[in-house]
């Protein structure tokens, strides 16, 4: 139905052409789902784009053919691509916050769709619109047809998008990073709905992600891509148990999976045996009827309604939930950005719930507990050089200068691998994975006793993940920190973490060693979240 | 690893990246070279113009432009091109100093209330309101008139009407970075309130600020002539544009159109130059411009 041969995309940039797609050819069969993996920068979003001709400024096919059903979609006049767009091929983009119109009501948004490919009239718009709310199972269609964006859930809203996708039945439809950001049991509940429409209406789909698992669990036929080639396709069982090319195997070992050790993300060569780390009986940290109340808009908030848990020194900690649990609040009120309501926190022998969250920059206590951001990019000064932002700790709180404080930046670089001459760039000048490195080395650099670390991987590709956590577990045993993770995904924190706190609407759910938790849960909620996870085919044996 | 290869050459320092951005853009190298001129000839000029500003002449009273008298003579027969020059330095003193006064006070003005926000934000808000809801001219105005007629009185008008300008602006761009992540970053390495706001939080918002800066010296310069031009500020026979244009005005319908046109020409140069300035000014300090 589609065969596209030797497609190449290049965009003209400041600094040149970038070449972002270099000739790719791939046929897809009518009914089949097609999933696209790689990771960021690999040409697979570009791909789509190009099949769509919605290329950014600057980009154009360069090379070679794409057609669908006969018709030639590089050659096509853009007026006829307008007929094709929505009802031959249409798209479902990643934000469905920024997919939809914030200002116009949902069912309009899909009117829109269907009277401009005058599916529908003036008269039976809505009704339409109505049905196809209903075909993507949003519960009482009526009503929310007349809601805006930002009355729903990010869940909802992709729903709303898949219906202005699907309003016309159109025959191939992309999917570029559908479930991105969504929560875990919303990604399996969308990726379901979007297989079951498939296969009821014989679409064809080209599923984009950065996340095997997912596409294994969802796709016909995977294609791997890299730096704008395809390395490596074939069955997803096949590509797991026997991939051909070392991408391939790299991405596969990367993917997190059950009662598997954290060395085993790492490809084989590199797989050092893991430190062990202390756990001691002595509680580093205790806390008893945490709880925040924000004032809202229409009365109070309650994001963490009494939890109580405690930390062993030396222990790894998995504070696990889905986006509004509280678990951020809970760890921001642990690191001391932000007041509690109610509730101790025993720190050490000391209660710092009492030490306003303003004045903790000046306390003795603040070196000893320290945070790494969720997002790399965003928790560095784009101002500051790497070698600054590792340095700022040092100088404020270790009270560093010159030759040593020099020293102890290259030192601490060299721990989290980083590369010398890195230093001094700006955080635009640096990678994802080095914006990490960068972010915890400022984290440890003070050696602090407890590091709560924010969903560090969330923004990253896989393979980097890996190496993070892998770096994560070294860093916990040469320096001796106790680490509260938190994170959505609980096979990531199963991966690093002794013993495991399930959060929901503020209360913790379930806690308890995470081998228990992963294997025998006993919590409907975690069971939902274990079940939900993607669960990707078995891997090949190692030899 | 996929991280991307190591360069092993030195990032580029401050030079190198403004000779870049003067390559990169022709026209930010046009106004940087103008605005050298303009700085070349406020230092310099004074001890370089061949006459005297301030020495009548009589018998060479609305001589036409010549070799001699390149702009011509004015209605005492003072060289309008020595007075040209020679007034630049006031009027360019007068416009940096009134926009270093706004900058300054505005900034912590706007950095206060983005960053603390709450009743301290609505309060000078309200208080910037205020002052944009006057005619700012008519109201630099009313400030001269009611302080007295100095220099020093037409600096602190025009900062004063151009302080909400920068009020609001870093106002916003502090607001939308003080709970960024690099912001709660800094806390956790030990930085005051204070410190976070001034070291981390502030820089961030001078790429805007420069392109404030620059267009609004032009309207400072402008401002400041046209004070003088209806008589407030600056007195004759001191040299300066909006006085010699003032001056002059009454000549142009009997013919001599150098005495108005000279001056006025070199303000709408300076106030061209700064409003071409300002993006040439944001790319340089703007790290991201960097690559």
């Amino acid at each position: 139905m589609l065969s596209v041969k030797n497609l190449a995309v290049s965009f003209q940039t400041r600094r040149g052409t970038v070449e972002a797609v270099r000739g790719i050819s791939f046929d897809l069969a009518k009914g089949e789902i097609l999933g696209i993996v790689g990771e960021s920068g690999s040409g697979k979003s570009v791909t789509s784009y190009a099949l769509m001709r919605i290329l950014d400024a600057g980009g154009r096919i360069k090379a070679g053919e794409a057609t669908y059903s006969g018709i030639d979609l590089r050659r096509v006049a853009e007026r006829d691509m307008g007929d094709i767009r929505g009802r031959e091929i249409s798209m479902i983009f990643q934000n469905p916050r920024a997919a939809l119109n914030p200002i116009r009501k949902v069912g309009h948004q899909i009117e829109d769709v269907l009277r401009r490919h005058a599916r529908a009239t003036r008269h039976d718009a809505r009704a339409k619109a109505i049905k196809a709310l209903e075909d993507v199972r949003i519960n009482d269609a009526e009503a929310r047809y007349d809601a805006y964006p930002f009355e729903l859930s990010g869940g909802m809203c992709q729903r709303v998008v898949c219906a202005i996708a699907l309003a016309c039945d159109p025959r191939l439809l992309i999917a570029d990073e559908p479930t991105t950001g969504l929560d875990i049991t919303t990604q399996q509940a969308v990726m379901e709905l979007v297989r079951d429409l498939i296969r009821a209406r014989n679409m064809s789909s080209i599923l984009i992600t950065h996340d095997l698992g997912l596409a294994a669990q969802y796709c016909d036929r995977i294609m791997v891509m890299k730096d704008g080639l395809i390395v490596e396709q074939g069955d997803p069982a096949r590509i797991f148990s026997d991939p051909q090319h070392s991408y391939t195997r790299k991405l596969v070992d990367a993917t997190p999976r059950m009662g598997e050790g954290i060395r085993s993300l790492l490809p084989p060569e590199e797989r050092k045996a893991e430190l062990p780390h202390q756990v001691h009986d002595r509680p580093l940290l205790e806390v008893s009827n945490l709880t925040k109340t924000f004032k809202g808009m229409a009365g109070p908030v309650h994001a963490v309604r009494g939890i109580s848990f405690s930390i062993r020194q030396g222990q790894s900690v998995g504070l696990v939930g889905e986006s509004g649990c509280g678990k951020s609040t809970t760890s921001e009120i642990l690191v001391r950005l932000m007041d509690a309501t109610s509730g101790d926190i025993i720190f050490d022998g000391q209660d710092i719930a009492g030490i306003p969250a303003q004045g903790f920059a000046r306390n003795p206590r603040r070196a000893e507990i320290q945070m790494v951001f969720q997002d790399a990019t965003d928790s560095l000064n784009p101002r500051h050089t790497a070698r600054q932002a590792i340095g700022e700790p040092l100088r404020r709180l270790g009270a560093l200068r010159a030759a040593p404080l020099a020293a102890r930046i290259e030192e601490l670089a060299t721990l989290v691998g980083l590369p010398l001459p890195l230093l001094d760039r700006f955080p635009h000048q640096l990678s994802g994975g080095q914006k990490a490195r960068v972010g915890i080395a400022r984290a440890v650099a003070l050696e602090p006793k407890f590091l709560i670390l924010d969903e560090p991987t969330a923004a990253l590709d896989v393979s980097i993940q890996a190496v993070v956590l892998n770096l994560l577990v070294d860093l916990r045993a040469k320096l001796g920190m106790t680490y509260l993770f938190v994170s959505h995904d609980l096979h990531v924190v199963a991966l690093l973490c002794d013993h495991v706190i399930v959060m929901r609407a503020g209360e913790i759910v379930e806690q308890g060693p995470v081998t228990r938790v992963m294997t025998d849960p006993q919590n409907a909620y975690t069971k939902a979240l274990l079940a939900a996870a993607p669960k990707p085919p078995a891997r090949r044996q190692l030899a | 690893m996929t991280d991307i290869p190591v360069k092993l050459t030195r990032t580029s320092g401050t030079l190198d990246h403004l000779i870049y951005v003067l390559r990169a853009n022709p026209v930010t190298l046009l106004a940087f070279a103008m605005f050298a001129m303009i700085v070349l000839s406020a230092v310099f000029g004074p001890a370089l113009v061949p006459y005297d500003p301030l020495q009548t002449d009589a018998k060479n009273a609305l001589q036409a432009p010549s070799w001699a008298h390149w702009f011509g003579t004015d209605n005492v027969g003072r060289d309008v091109f020595s007075r040209v020059i020679v007034a630049t330095r006031l009027d360019l003193a007068i416009s940096v100093a009134a926009v270093a006064l706004s900058f300054v006070l505005g900034s912590v003005l706007g950095a206060t209330a983005g960053y603390w926000g709450g009743w301290l934000d609505i309060v000078l808000n309200r208080l910037l309101d205020t002052i944009m809801a006057f005619p700012l001219f008519v109201l630099a105005m009313g400030i001269v008139a009611a302080l007295g007629n100095t220099i020093e009185n037409i600096i602190y008008a025009t900062a004063i009407i151009n302080v909400p300008f920068y009020a609001r602006l870093v106002r916003a761009e502090v607001n939308i970075r003080r709970n960024a992540g690099f912001v709660q970053a800094a806390k956790l390495t030990g930085n005051s309130d204070i410190r976070v706001l001034a070291m981390h939080i502030f820089p961030n918002a001078l790429p805007p600020m420069m392109v404030q800066v620059s267009l609004n010296l032009g309207w400072a310069i402008l401002n400041a002539a046209g004070l003088s031009f209806i008589g407030l500020g600056v007195r004759p026979p001191t040299p300066e544009w909006g006085i010699m244009v003032a001056e002059g005005a009454n000549f142009i319908v009997s013919g001599e159109w150098w005495l108005a046109v000279f001056p006025g020409l070199w303000l709408m140069i300076a106030v061209f130059t700064f409003n071409l300035l300002g993006d040439g000014l944001r790319d340089i300090v703007d790290p991201r411009k960097r690559t």
